[in-house]
């Protein structure tokens, strides 16, 4: 590991940074674990702690707006996110331990798209918007498969937009050792409809529930789901869970998470 | 090497360091504060937490130039002329270290717990304790100490 450091000064110096040989740095909560065990290897580091415009959550009307560098810390401690999605605020409370929720920020979860990661099945389940530098890109397109995303070399995350949703509520399967999510569900319903998301499971990384969706659609109830049964092939297997084992707890977690959102 | 000016312990301090320094073995080596340990260096374990502008952090997954201009309080930081904190006061107390590999970022993290949540319940203590790690105790005296210490801290 050796690296030149920069803090960026602006979101344009940053941008313009980035991209090549060079990695963007957030809460480095991943990035540094990732360079000190030789997974990841850029020359050049470019910070974006100073960026105050990337920090922040503000509501206005339905619509919840987080800053990139916004930490977990702030979401699960802030009265805005409690009031408006209380369901987000006990997703970011649960991530990892203290000392990760004080230094981990959302750009920076969903950047890296760990197919365990909590957010993801956040911006899925409640329909979020993804807004970077040069684009905004719609959470159903964002997360393109295992630590794989939308974006483009060189691009940043400025901010995630959440829609208010009527009901919403995300249960996780803890997996002891990393608090990661063994099998972790957002169920929400909404202005972005009604979705089930599901993360920790998946071969491909976070998902929707689409059968469970349709069946919610008339029924936003636990019962709904009884009669579906979840495929155990497209589950992830590792030393922690088999796929028959995950693919029945998508469907315990799932309707936990039902239950919750409907209250 | 980059300049970096970071209050430890109330003392400024300024060196220049490689970009790729751990904040653990700035504070480590350069300092000389050997109370902040390296258990694991993977993130898990919690024996390197430090107080950084008053959260607690694993000083082993930063780097020292993350902590330019910020406000550091290590282990050595919280007696204050040979009293100890009524933190440490309380681990003492209530025996909550064997080989004591864990405590100095064990009380860092409960004074972090314990000044943001005055009036801390067990299970809170438990939550907020989960990134750090004890292979000795159980962690049953460390739970007592710090609902102990949250106590003597409020007064
Ligand atoms: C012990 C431990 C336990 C954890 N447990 C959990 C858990 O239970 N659930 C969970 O979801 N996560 C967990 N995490 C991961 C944690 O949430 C990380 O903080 C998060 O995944 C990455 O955020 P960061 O700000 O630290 O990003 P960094 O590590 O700084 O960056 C991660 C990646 O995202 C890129 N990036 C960062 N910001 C941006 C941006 N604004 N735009 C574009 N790209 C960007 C970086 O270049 C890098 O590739 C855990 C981590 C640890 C160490
Ligand atoms: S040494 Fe830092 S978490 Fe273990
Ligand atoms: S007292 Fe030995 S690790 Fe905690």
């Amino acid at each position: 590991m050796s690296f030149a450091y920069h803090k960026a000064a602006s979101v344009n110096d940053a941008a313009s940074q980035a991209g090549g040989d060079a990695a963007l740095l957030a809460g480095g909560m991943t990035l540094l674990p990732a360079i000190k065990l030789g997974l990841s290897d850029p020359r050049r580091l470019v910070d974006l702690a100073d960026l105050g415009e990337l920090r922040g959550i503000t509501r206005d009307g339905d619509t919840l707006t987080i800053g990139s560098m916004t930490r977990h810390a702030d979401v699960a401690a802030s009265a805005e996110v409690q009031g408006a999605i209380p369901a987000l605020a006990k997703l970011a409370g649960g991530i990892g331990d203290a000392q990760v929720r004080h230094r981990g920020t959302i750009g920076g979860s969903i950047a890296n798209n760990d197919p365990a990661a909590d957010y993801p099945a956040a911006c899925l389940g409640l329909g979020a918007t993804i807004v970077t530098t040069s684009r905004e890109i719609a959470a159903d397109d964002f997360f393109t498969g295992l630590f794989e995303t939308a974006l483009e070399e060189g691009e940043i995350i400025t901010s995630v937009r959440f829609p208010v949703p009527e009901k919403a509520a995300y249960e996780k399967f803890v997996q002891p050792a990393s608090r990661f999510a063994l099998v972790g569900v957002f169920a929400a319903q909404g202005p972005a409809g009604t979705r089930v998301a599901v993360t920790g499971a998946g071969l491909s990384g976070v998902y929707r529930a689409s059968d469970m969706e349709a069946a919610l659609e008339s029924d936003f109830s636990a019962d709904a789901i009884d009669g579906i049964t979840v495929p155990e092939d497209n589950m992830a297997a590792d030393i922690h869970a088999a796929a028959d084992y995950r693919a029945h707890l998508v469907k315990v977690i799932a309707g936990r998470a039902i239950a919750a959102a409907a209250g | 090497m980059t300049e970096v000016t970071m209050t430890v312990n109330g003392k400024s301090v300024t060196a220049d360091v490689e970009p790729d320094t751990l904040l653990a073995d700035f504070i480590r080596q350069n300092l000389s504060l050997t109370g902040t340990h390296v258990g694991c260096d993977t993130s898990q374990c919690g024996a390197c937490c430090v107080l950084v502008d008053g959260d607690s952090m694993k000083s082993c997954t930063m780097l020292a130039v993350q902590a330019d201009g910020a406000e550091i309080t290590t282990i050595e930081g919280l007696a204050t002329n040979g009293t100890f904190h009524p933190m440490q006061q309380a681990f003492h107390d209530n025996h909550a270290l064997q080989c004591g590999f864990c405590t100095p970022g064990m009380l860092i993290s409960a004074i972090d717990l314990a000044t943001k949540n005055p009036d801390i319940s067990e299970s809170e203590i438990r939550h907020g304790l989960e990134g750090n790690l004890c292979r000795c105790t159980g962690y049953h005296n460390i739970v007592k100490a710090v609902k102990a210490g949250a106590d003597a801290m409020r007064g």
